[in-house]
This record gives structure tokens, sequence and C-alpha cells, in this order.
């Protein structure tokens, strides 16, 4: 297992590589500069000359990315434009709010997903089965954007439930040990700034985590159904275990095996690509960030934002393979 | 004639003496699905099994003598099935017991062993813990004490280093030792019925022949009653007192193992017969397999379902289908399903 770990965290170097020559071509194919929108479109030739100077574009593009490699190697990723401030902690500030929201949103999506698939994988044809397949498809086909609007719409501005936009009201002053809101308010003890983070937090873990609880649930049905005709759950039952037994250490384990690589895949998902959800709900996580950094062509933040979220992607995936030896004895052994 | 017209079925194994362990009586299980014809997989079998007997019920595959079994201990499933008829087991209505009555059965008094020690087996839990739970749940045993218990039921089923074998998963264990481990969950509450469904058929030969050897030990020695459910007349020769031949769903001849050997009486029986290699057959004799296939009879068709590959097909095999009756001058308790039995000197 530990020489597997290492094996997969050694791919890592190939894949950054790769990927940082790809986004630092990319970046630079776009047309304009972080000089434009510094500087607006009509400002002097000399400026603009000055701005590229100072930042270093006018070089050629592979001294660039070779002193800019110089640098990533020390985990320096540079300053970002738009800011001022280092690229570093930009991402580590946002990427909280994102890994807040995202688990916020996986939480809701496992939390509904998994019983509701198996109610319906247990009585397929059932209402609460066709009710499943109905409202999943219907989750996988709504733009996120129009569910986020929808949301805000029904629970915050109509019922006035939950709050529409932002992490945490501005009045409240408190203290963030952790830059998880909800966990901080618990932390200090200050349980209505808690309180209040929840409210922010609900809506948008409900728009993100409706395409994962759509395909959780897909997937726990499948699975469950499959699982429910195995040889094994005969023997369970020709064994007298209660139903209960049956269902949970029989059934429910075995059909874990897929879903749980479904919710890895869905996490690392989520934590690259929130930036509907983030903007619609004013969130201010990575995902937002970093589709702001494109339009001001904050080239720093785009090529650090996205060789952070490869990084993440290729851990999570790795958590998940590792999770599955723990369920999976014949995984563990092989 | 006068037996085709005569349509109550004798009971097959009665008459043993003891009251019946299990008495089935007319079970009936039809398949519906949707859009298809209904199949009747058991059409009205009726069968005692006496404490203690070994019952063999052979069949080819599709011959519902599975389904019967499965039927009986109610692990069909409710979802397009349909059974009628009457299953008991002691006195007690097995088809109409309350759920948690039935599931307090299982695995206590009727224990079942099944065809693929691989797929009956969960693979993400250790045969430790899948012996365990059964000794929790009849036996009230936790903790260590089920642990203790299940390691002796592993050494009495044969297999060694007992201890560390909990810790394994079946995975890691050859077809022989999972069939074993199979064979230790059952007899782990000291059940009054043991029911067999093809435990040898995913072995190869040699581990079958241990394989039956141990239930032979374990279960025939014990007196525990064993239905042994198989398509391999050479299984049933070796360990049944009363064999019962299925086809198509209904028992087509019933007989005590040698009466059943020595005289066959239903030409489905002598073609059973005939199909298996012998040592002391001439070499080059060619074997006799039946022609056709049993599918080839469904749908259902009235009269005797063997009619349409039978080499002793008569007129009145297309009738109304043939009671299951001695025939006179034999034992009583041979009975046969057929309008035109293979005569005594035919073997």
């Amino acid at each position: 297992m530990l020489t597997f770990a290492v094996r997969r965290l050694l791919l890592l170097i190939p894949i950054l590589l790769g990927l940082s020559i790809l986004v630092f071509l990319f970046v630079r194919a776009l047309p304009g500069g972080p000089e434009t929108a510094l500087l607006g479109e009509r400002s002097t030739p000399e400026r603009i000359a000055q701005v590229r100077a100072a930042y270093g574009l006018d070089r050629p593009v592979h001294e660039q990315y070779l002193s800019y490699m110089g640098k990533v190697v020390k985990l320096d990723f540079g300053t970002s434009i738009q800011t001022q401030r280092p690229v570093s902690e930009e991402i580590a500030r946002r990427f909280k709010a994102t890994l807040e929201l995202t688990g916020a949103a996986i939480l809701f999506a496992v939390l509904v997903g998994i019983p509701l698939g198996f109610v319906a994988g247990r009585r397929p044809q059932s209402w609460i089965d066709n009710l499943s397949t109905v409202g999943s498809l219907l989750g996988i086909a709504i733009p996120v954007f129009v569910l986020g609007y929808l949301l805000k719409y029904v629970f915050a501005i109509k019922l006035g439930w939950f709050e529409t936009t932002g992490r945490q009201n501005v009045a409240i002053s408190t203290e963030h040990p952790t830059g998880f809101f909800v966990l901080d308010g618990i932390i200090t003890g200050d349980l209505p700034a808690a309180w209040d983070a929840f409210k922010h937090l609900v809506l948008p873990a409900i728009a993100l985590g409706t395409i994962p609880l759509a395909i959780i649930t897909r997937i726990t049905r499948a699975a469950v159904q499959e699982v429910s005709n195995e040889d094994f759950v005969r023997t369970a039952e020709a064994k007298g275990m209660t139903k209960s037994v049956v269902t949970r250490r029989h059934i429910l384990r075995n059909a874990m095996l897929p879903v749980v690589t479904i919710i890895g895949l869905q996490t690392g998902l989520l934590l690259s690509g929130a930036i509907l959800t983030e903007t619609v709900f004013a969130f201010g996580g990575l995902g937002s960030f970093m589709a702001s950094s494109v339009f001001t062509r904050d080239f720093p933040v785009i090529q650090g934002g996205i060789l952070f979220i490869a990084v993440v992607f290729v851990l999570v995936n790795l958590l998940v393979d590792i999770s599955y030896g723990l369920f999976d004895p014949r995984v563990r052994n092989a | 004639m006068t037996r085709v017209q005569e349509q109550v079925d004798a009971i097959p194994g009665r008459g043993q003496g003891a009251a019946p362990l299990l008495e089935v009586r007319d079970l009936r299980v039809t398949f519906k699905s949707r859009g298809r014809r209904p199949v009747k997989a058991v059409d009205g079998v009726s069968l005692d099994v006496a404490p203690g007997a070994t019952v063999g019920i052979v069949g080819e595959s599709g011959s519902g003598k599975s389904v019967t079994s499965l039927a009986a201990l109610g692990l069909l499933g409710k979802r397009g099935v349909e059974i009628s008829g009457s299953v008991k087991f002691d006195g007690d209505d097995l088809l109409n017991m309350p759920e948690d009555e039935l599931r307090a059965v299982r695995g206590k008094e009727i224990a079942m062993v099944f065809q693929d020690p691989m797929s009956s087996l969960n693979p993400v839990l250790t045969i430790g813990r899948q012996i365990t739970e059964i000794l929790e749940r009849h036996r009230g045993l936790k903790g260590q004490d089920a642990r203790d218990q299940a390691a002796e039921l592993l050494l009495s089923v044969g297999i060694g280093d007992a201890v560390r074998r909990l810790k394994s998963f079946p995975h890691q264990l050859s077809g022989g030792m999972r069939q074993r481990v199979m064979i230790a969950m059952a007899l782990a509450c000291q059940p009054r019925l043991l029911i067999a469904d093809e435990p040898t058929t995913a072995l190869d030969v040699t581990i079958s022949a241990q394989i039956l050897e141990l239930l032979r030990s374990l279960v025939v020695d014990s007196q525990t009653a064993l239905v042994l459910i198989t398509h391999d007349l050479g299984v049933v020769a070796g360990l049944c007192d009363q064999v019962h031949v299925m086809y198509s769903g209904r028992i087509v001849e019933s007989a005590p193992r040698r009466a059943l050997f020595a005289n066959p009486q239903h030409p489905y029986t002598t073609g059973l017969l005939a199909s298996v290699p012998r040592l002391d057959q001439p070499r080059g004799v060619p074997l006799l397999p039946i022609p056709g296939s049993p599918s080839d009879t469904l749908p259902w068709v009235d009269g005797c379902a063997f009619a349409p590959r039978c080499t002793r097909r008569v007129p009145e095999s297309v009738g109304c289908p043939p009671a299951l009756l001695p025939l006179e001058g034999s034992e009583p308790s041979h009975l046969v399903r057929c309008v035109n039995p293979v005569p005594e000197d035919h073997t």
C-alpha cells in the first residue's frame, strides 16, 4: 500500500511538468495580457511596455517558463497581479471556502443519495424508485446557475430561511482560526456566528451537491440491485440472519464499493469546478477567483491555481484508491 | 389406461416409520414476468423426508430441483413468484409462517449449502465473521466464545490452522476449502435438516469426493436429515437412501436407491443411467445421451413432459399427465409417472 501511494505521488511530477507547460502556453495565447486589464485599452505603448517588462513578459517564453519553474520548485508561485499578494496565500485562503462548500455539498449528496438509492434499489419500480429516477435525471439536467437562482428565490427571498450571498454576515466579526466559517464559530464558541455561516452555506451546498446527489443515487441504486441478487445474499438469508443484518452487513457493504469511487471522483470535480455556484452565491472560493483571474489575465494566479487543482485532484484520487482497499479486502491483498 | 385416469399421486418417501421431518405437498412454483408466458418451474411436487434420512433429488438443469428447495425455505423472493401447496417442517407450515419465525428456523433447524462456494460467500467479510454471525444469531454466542466455536467448526470440516484461517477472506481460500467453510457454516447450529444444492458441482473430481465424504461423516453419521440436490447420479449412489428423479418440475420416478439403480422404470431415469460412464463397461461402447433438451418441452405440454424426448413414447403419453404410482408387482415404495414404463428385464 505504501509503495503504491509513493508511486502515485511520484506520478505527480510528470503530470505537473506537462500541465505547467500547457497552462503557461495557454495563458500566453490568450488575446491581451495583464497590462490591458491593469491599464485599460487606451494606454500608451510606452506604459504597456513598462508594465510588461515589470512582470517579465517581454522576455522569450522559454526563459519566462524556466524562471517561473525555478521559483515553483521553491514553492514560490509569484504575486497576484490583481491583488498584489502572494498567489499561495490567495489560493490557500479561498481554497478553504471551496473546501467548506464542497464538503457540505458532498455531505448533502451522500446523506440523501445513499439512502434514496438504497431504497430505490431494494424496491425497483416502486413509487420511490420512480421518483428517484425522475429526480436524478432532473438533477443532472438542470443547470447549476438556474437551480442556484431558483433556490435563492424560494428559500432565501420568499421564505427567508437562508441567506442569498456571501459566507457570513459582514456585520459579524469573529475569529477565524481554521478558515472554515461554520467550524470557526463552533470552535470559538460563537454559535450565532456559526449559525449565520451555516445559513449562508446551505443553499450553495444544495446547488453544488445536486449533480453528485443524482449520480450517487443512481450508482447506489444500481449497486444495491446488483448485490441483492448475489449468491452470498441468498446465503445470508439461508443462514436466517435478520433483515437488518442482511441489509447492512451483506448488501450495503458490498454495494458501497462503486459508490466510494464515485464520491471521490465527484469530490475532486467539485473542488476544482465550483465556479458557477460560487459566482451565483458570491461565495468567494477558489473557482470564482480563478474565473476572475482569467478575465484580468492574472497569469501567476491562473498558473498556480491550475497546478494546485491538479495536485488536489491527484491526491483525492489517491485517497479514493486507498479507501477502496479499506472497503474491499480483494484490493488490499492484491 | 386405468393408470392414466388415476390422478392422485402416491407420496414419495412415505412409510419410513417415523413422522416426516419435512413434508412437501403439491408444491407449485410459477415464475411470472410481464409480457412473458408464466413458467411452471415446480408442478405439484410432494415428498417426505424422515428424520435422519438422506434423500436425493436428481434432474438436469431446469428440472426444478433447486427451486423446490428455495421455495420451501422462502428464499425465492416475492416479486413475480407464485407458490402454492404446503411445506411442513416438524409440523409447522413454512410457506405461511411469519417472516421473523421463518428466519429463526433457517440456519438453525434447516441449513443450506449452495453450489458455488465462491459466489456464495461474502467477499468483504472474513470467513470467521461469516461463521460467528450465525453463532451469534441462533446460539447467542459472542466475542471470543463465538470465535472459539467457529475455529472448532473449521477443524471439524478438516480445515487446519483454524484460528488463523478465521481471518482469511473467501478469495484467499481454494474452492474445496470454501465449500468446507460453507458446510461448517451450515452445521454451526446443528440443524435437523441440511439441504445441499449441487454441493460438488463447482469442484473438481478429487475435491468433490472429499466433500461428499465430509458430508457423509458429518451429516449422515450424525443423523441429520440430508436432502441432496444434484444432476449426478453417481453422487446420489454414494449417499442417499431414497432418490427422487425430477423432470420439468415434476417427480417422474421415486424409489429407494437400490431399487432405482437395479430396476429403473421411467425412460428418463434409464436415459440418465445410460448417459453415465461406467468403469465396468467395455471400452469403445459409446455413451447414450438423451436426445433434445428440457427446454424443448417448454412451453408446457399436456401429458408427460418427457414425451417429446422419449424413445418409449406411446399415443397415451400426450393425453393427460400420468400419476405417480407404484407399478403392479413392484415395491410399493417405488413410484413412477409413466404410461409405458421400462420393463424390468430392460437393464
